[in-house]
């Protein structure tokens, strides 16, 4: 008998040598106690939080929590079934009437992850003898519903509209294009240039999906993202989100302007054939997009805080993945995956706690720190961040 | 662009991409034999298209494995 396990084995090994360096597990770290949207308790330490996706700091909104607690007793814990059979309840609407509002667009879809709308919407958009252009460095989402599809796959290097406008013209004639983008790049933290990129699909007569996971609540003027902020929003053909981010509780969705999105729902195979999201997440998940609508003063704290780390770390002598802060990511790029994790280690230590990343996750090879803001971190937890970081980056040898 | 043609062509683009001087055959397999990443890849497939103004779809991509079936397929697609 082969053994089926065999392939994982250069893994295994590469694990067990950065662990037997007495490093702490990097991807086995357990929150004990959360006490708010910036700090929790890790191995009996209080430490900072900098590597979630909580980037409007919703999760411990008192009207969230008061709505999810009412849905509870109201509707029970779960609704046992597909959003096309018994499981779209009240909420599950109200968070789509939330969404269209929330966007200005006339239909929205809510699946039980952002993951699964994209697995969805690429791989039931795009079918048989239609091709699909996308970013190299495109989430692994969106590459797993190009893989579930039936279509044909291009991507082109990470933003380049060359590159993207080369290959749409050499599609064969009468194929239909579906260009996929995202706002924010979680990896490294930029942005796309969405509208020059989306005029070009256009032009070439390609229909236009832009995740916008990482933009949500915080780019743009209305928090509707990247596209928003550029001013294209309107040639969007179809915007993927999630509620795992600035929405604070987990969940996905897909807004669209098209006449015939609704029949979306009977043909597309991850919303179907999946049980629909529990009424407490719908109903928190509503609360907090119509909180988000109005959230102009924490989306400024949050710049703000963006724009100081991204300063103090570059003064300390880090190397980051963007020249100018453009999201709420800050990603410090380490000379190895062992010095990486060592720093990772250094900075738990300090009390902080930061994504690591690694490949194939990331782009080019890189290891990075990759640190997530919230509007929620005082502009003093952001000094005392810095000061971490200047630490634990002499300690390790980094800077 | 005949095969023998479109071969020389390749060769020449090959080149800068050869990093280890790996001694090509039509067996020759990019993943195995040239130990290329996807990066690589990415980068040498571009290149290939952009000169012959051709799209190797990824799911073309994956039905090619070694030298000679990277030729054959740019000989077809050329049409
Ligand atoms: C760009 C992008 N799209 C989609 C997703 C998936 O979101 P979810 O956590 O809701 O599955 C993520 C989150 O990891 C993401 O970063």
């Amino acid at each position: 008998m082969t053994d089926l396990f065999n392939k994982f084995d250069p893994l295994i090994e590469q694990r067990r040598a950065l662990l037997a360096g007495g490093v702490e597990d990097p991807f086995n770290l357990v929150m004990e106690r959360v006490i708010s949207p910036t700090v929790a308790v890790c191995n009996g330490r209080e430490t900072i939080l900098l590597g979630t996706y909580n980037y409007m700091g919703m999760t411990f909104d008192p009207d969230v929590i008061a709505a999810g607690k009412e849905a509870l007793d109201d509707y029970g814990s779960g609704t046992t079934g597909s959003r096309v059979l018994n499981g779209t309840y009240a909420g599950h609407k109200a968070c789509e009437e939330a969404l269209k509002e929330f966007y200005g667009m006339d239909h929205a879809m809510v699946f039980s992850t952002g993951y699964q709308a994209n697995l969805g919407i690429i791989s039931t958009m795009a079918g048989k003898g239609d091709y699909i252009v996308l970013d190299i460095d495109s989430h692994a989402s969106i590459w797993d519903g190009c893989k579930m599809g039936d279509a044909e796959v291009v991507p082109f290097k990470h933003n380049d509209i060359v590159a993207m406008e080369k290959r749409l013209k050499r599609i064969p004639e009468g194929a239909g294009k579906l260009v996929v983008l995202e706002g924010v790049y979680s990896m490294l933290g930029d942005i796309a240039p969405l509208k020059e990129m989306i005029r070009v699909a256009k032009e070439n007569g390609a229909m236009v999906l832009v995740d916008e996971a990482h933009s949500m609540g915080f780019i743009g003027p209305n928090g509707r993202g990247v596209a928003e902020d550029q001013g294209c929003l309107e040639d969007v053909d179809f915007v993927i989100g999630t509620f795992s981010k600035s929405v604070g509780t987990v969940g996905g969705f897909c807004v669209s302007n098209h006449p015939k999105f609704e029949i979306l729902r009977l043909v597309c195979r991850p919303y179907v054939f999946t049980a629909s999201l529990p009424p407490s997440v719908v109903h928190t998940a509503a609360t907090s997009i119509r909180k988000l609508m109005h959230g102009a003063n924490k989306r400024a704290h949050l710049w703000e805080n963006s724009k100081t780390l991204h300063k103090g770390l570059r003064d300390k002598g880090f190397t980051l993945g963007t020249d100018e802060p453009q999201s709420a990511i800050i990603a410090v790029i380490m000379p190895d995956l062992e010095r990486g994790a060592a720093m990772w280690e250094a900075l738990l230590k300090e009390g902080l706690y930061v994504n690591l990343a690694r490949p194939p996750a990331t782009p080019a090879g890189m290891t990075l720190l990759r640190c997530s803001l919230c509007a929620e971190h005082s502009a003093d937890q952001v000094q005392t961040i810095i000061g971490m970081f200047e630490r634990a980056g002499k300690a390790v040898g980094i800077i | 662009m005949d095969r023998a043609a479109t071969a020389e062509k390749i060769a020449e683009l090959i080149e800068p991409f050869n990093k280890k001087g790996v001694a090509i055959t039509e067996a020759t397999t990019f993943a195995g034999d040239l130990e290329w990443d996807s990066l690589t890849v990415m980068d040498f497939v571009a290149a290939i298209e952009d000169d012959f103004d051709i799209i190797i779809s990824m799911n073309q991509q994956a039905e090619i494995e070694n030298y000679g079936q990277l030729i054959d397929a740019v000989t077809k697609l050329q049409g």
